[in-house]
């Protein structure tokens, strides 16, 4: 890439789209999980779930604000930064991203309030509804963002219409731009990725606390939901991760021959580890199933499937990059099924909590999660490139059929390069200058983030008076009194180590 | 062969609309904002915040929709200016990321450096914002240097886009949203705070209508092409006497104690500002400063009729629901101000 505006831009979008995405996937993770707590407190009237959901929406708040802060970035970004594309996909992508801001924005921000701020405004009913839509919110946010993306890598409803000179798409058929091959593989993809970020998240704070021997009814409640929403959903995810490929197979067969660091047309071995190295046109250090692809793919281990020499060298991905985040991502994914099962497993024994080493994995395997969908994204644009608008893929008649980009004039497809802001307008100093203001703000952002959520952290939920214990033995009494006498804080059976900080004085 | 006008003219209603809400209701979580740091104390400037405290979130996401709306109905437009206003537009997100996160960091320590900090943010944050929309709203009035494809021919200098005309609608801007701002505090405090924003009011009005008249005369003076257009919809004219009548209200209201009322003419002010922004505009999105023939009209720049149609489907469907729940919240948060275990 010789052009340095060009390199600019797409740094500044990764970077921008990389930092905020570390937010959203915890924005549904983690408020579907306090829609299943809040939903035990009004089912069941324990109050510890009550403090359970009003803990997690402390932190849920401020990751909220960072996530729409974030966000807003990335909707000037389509029109600073790339206005070609803006102009050559407004008519579709622009759509889906109103149509987000319409449906799904105003029902989460607006909720929010109620959510955060209404505990002592509104009803149980009413605050649980809230959650429910501040969830829901998120979740159909994310649909339209795919949606989106996804007609990028597999554009469907449209026609191509010329004004002035100027190419650009045009909606045909709605429904079918909205439920384009790719998007609803994507879209349960992306979902559980985020549902599985949030389960690690609280597992892992749950974790520190049962290392800490704090809040741990708390802990151990909070960790147990958490643990069966983590497992449901990275087995979900492995299935879901499945019927994607077999679509990518048949859509964007370069993608899926980068993704596997398949060079040569012929069977496909399934990589569990390599370094692909394209002058060559081989994958280096290869350790693989022998035909796994194949039969992935295919079901049959010696079928073919069509390897990067179908196609030209001009339109192949970066593949180290792609192969390698495609690897990660799906390494950490089978590292979480058998880490939520592992405790499955011991959580059915009774002796989950006691594995010391156990839940030190736990409160460290949080950053799997992000990793993991992180990657997973890196692997799947930049398995895009070269292309910003994927040409559509036909298949000729031969036996093995072999795959054709459709790049005539009157195709759908346009290259990343071709989508960028005119030169005379956006020079490579304006990129170079909002790169820079970008990275300062965020790094800043990203510190005091960690800051105050390990502040959150180490003030830890509201204790929630249990009844004293119904017993006549010396060392319960002695604790039913401490606890009857507590009103400043004092307990005459913890000592000074076990206790919460003192509450930062609010008022 | 294009859209029909009707639905590209409604869209532009629809755009005029939105634009309308945000500047109406973020107007007035800026106008707090710029007001921030008129308190001292740290009660007091937690009073401020968490008068918007749950608001603002749902407010900034009407000029996420207008923004996503323009991209959907007028791609062009959405081009040409995003592009065209790069910097002002990177300043912008700064301001608006610092306005929201001020709020959320602000009360997770005691410390009075952290606090100061934060609150100096959130001011500055507000006030940038708020000037930049003025002076990019002047840029748009003043017309934009437009080539022959669509695009800037270069991108405008900083003394372009802070020149005289859109500085003075910048600062306008921030006249306005710290008088609208300060009617709203107004409704939200109670005693010995209110009685200060009882004065502040005043004041923000008598800047805000200072800068009024001067830039009701720069507009007329300098501004001749657009204002001329009014000719040829002399109807306009009417919505310029209510909207004097709506200003002169604001003194009036505030004076009889009827704050609310002075709040909806205050915002009423600031949807005839709008409507008339748009009114200088149409029935162009965007003027050419180069040549009149390359202004980037509606029907050059919007989209297909069938994405005009899906969309206003779009907006008809869920727009009904957002004003409902808005206004919903907006009820649950009645009443003055409660600092209390949840607030920022």
């Amino acid at each position: 890439m010789d052009d340095p505006v060009l390199t600019l831009s797409r740094v500044q979008f990764a970077l921008t789209i990389m930092f905020h995405y570390l937010f959203p996937p915890l924005s549904i993770g983690l408020g579907a999980l306090m829609v299943l707590m809040e939903g035990l407190y009004l089912r069941t009237g324990d109050a510890r779930y009550h403090a359970m959901t009003k803990f997690w929406t402390g932190i849920f708040a401020v990751n909220f604000a960072m996530g729409v802060a974030t966000g807003v970035v990335m909707e000037f970004e389509f029109g600073t930064n790339w206005a070609a594309y803006a102009r050559y996909v407004g008519d579709i992508f622009g759509s889906a991203l109103a149509a987000e801001g319409i449906f799904a924005f105003f029902l989460e921000s607006g909720f929010l309030a109620v959510l955060v701020f209404g505990w002592d405004r509104v009803s149980k009913r009413m605050h649980f509804f809230a959650t429910l839509m501040v969830s829901f919110g998120s979740i159909f946010s994310a649909v339209w963002i795919i949606i989106a993306n996804s007609w990028q890598q597999t554009p469907a409803g449209y026609h191509l219409v010329e004004h002035d000179g100027v190419v650009r798409a045009e909606i045909v058929d709605f429904w079918a731009v909205v439920f384009n091959p790719s998007s609803m593989n994507r879209l349960t993809h992306v979902v559980l990725g985020a549902f599985i970020l949030g389960a690690f998240f609280v597992m892992s704070i749950s974790a520190y606390y049962v290392l800490r021997r704090r809040h741990l009814d708390f802990a151990r409640k909070s960790f147990t939901i958490a643990l069966v929403f983590g497992a449901i959903s990275s087995l979900a995810i492995g299935a879901s991760g499945h019927f994607q490929a077999k679509t990518v197979a048949h859509t964007q067969p370069a993608k899926l021959a980068a993704l596997e660091g398949h060079y040569k047309t012929g069977a496909a071995d399934l990589s569990l580890f390599g370094v692909p190295d394209s002058e060559a046109g081989r994958l280096n250090y290869a350790v693989a199933v022998p035909g796994g692809l194949s039969f992935l793919v295919h079901e049959d281990f010696n079928a073919s499937v069509p390897g990067l020499d179908q196609f030209p060298k001009e339109v192949w991905p970066n593949v180290p990059l792609v192969f390698q985040t495609y690897h990660v991502m799906v390494g950490l994914g089978a590292a979480f099924i058998g880490l939520t099962l592992l405790g499955l497993f011991f959580l059915w024994r009774g002796t989950l909590f006691q594995k010391r080493w156990l839940m030190l994995v736990f409160v460290v395997a949080v950053v799997g999660p992000y990793l993991a969908n992180q990657a997973g994204w890196v692997s799947a644009e930049a398995g895009r490139q070269p292309f910003v608008v994927y040409p559509k893929v036909s298949w000729t008649e031969d036996n093995p059929p072999r795959p054709r980009m459709e790049m005539a004039k009157g195709d759908i497809f346009l290259k990343t390069a071709d989508g960028l802001s005119n030169r005379k307008v956006v020079g490579s100093d304006q990129v170079i200058g909002s790169i820079v203001m970008f990275s300062v703000v965020y790094a800043l952002l990203f510190a005091v983030w960690v800051y105050v959520l390990n502040s959150k952290i180490h003030h830890g939920p509201e204790e929630v008076d249990k009844p004293p214990p119904a017993s006549t033995k010396p060392g319960d009494l002695v604790e039913a009194a401490a606890r009857l006498a507590n009103p400043a804080g004092f307990s005459l059976t913890e000592t000074h180590r076990d206790r919460p900080d003192a509450q930062a004085r609010e008022d | 062969m294009g859209p029909s006008l009707g639905i590209q003219i409604f869209w532009f209603a629809i755009l005029g609309a939105l634009l309308t809400g945000y500047a109406v209701l973020d107007g007035f979580d800026l106008g707090v904002g710029i007001l921030h740091l008129c308190v001292r104390k740290d009660a007091e400037r937690r009073v401020l915040m968490n008068s918007i405290g749950p608001l603002w979130d749902g407010n900034e996401v009407w000029l996420v929709v207008f923004g996503g709306a323009i991209f959907a109905a007028f791609p062009r437009a959405y081009a040409a200016a995003f592009s065209g206003f790069y910097t002002p537009f990177m300043m912008v997100l700064v301001a608006l990321i610092f306005r929201g996160v001020s709020m959320e960091f602000r009360g997770k320590q005691d410390w009075p450096l952290w606090r100061t900090f934060w609150d100096a943010a959130f001011c500055a944050a507000s006030t940038l914002a708020t000037f930049l929309f003025g002076a990019v709203v002047g840029n748009c009035i003043h017309g934009l240097p437009l080539g022959a494809d669509g695009d800037f021919v270069k991108s405008p200098g900083f003394f372009d886009l802070f020149g005289w005309y859109p500085t003075t609608i910048g600062l306008f801007a921030v006249a306005t949203f710290a008088m609208h701002g300060s009617i709203y505090l107004y409704l939200k405090t109670e005693g010995e705070l209110q009685k200060r924003v009882h004065g502040w009011m005043w004041t923000t009005f008598g800047i805000f209508l200072i800068l009024y008249i001067v830039s009701t005369i720069f507009t007329m003076t300098t501004n001749r092409p657009s204002i001329e257009k009014f000719r040829d919809y002399p109807w306009v004219w009417a919505v310029v006497a209510l909207n004097v009548l709506a200003i002169a209200n604001i003194p009036r209201a505030i004076s009889l104690n009827k704050p609310f009322y002075a709040f909806i003419s205050s915002s009423c002010t600031i949807a005839a500002f709008t409507f008339l922004f748009g009114m200088t505009l149409f029935p162009n999105m965007i003027v050419s400063t180069v040549d009149p023939s390359y202004d980037l009209t509606l029907a050059k720049s919007a989209s297909s009729e069938t994405t005009l149609w899906i969309m206003a489907c779009v907006a008809l469907l869920g727009m009904p629901f957002v004003l409902t729940y808005t206004a919903t919240i907006y009820w649950v948060f009645r009443g003055k101000v409660q600092v209390g275990k949840f607030s920022y």
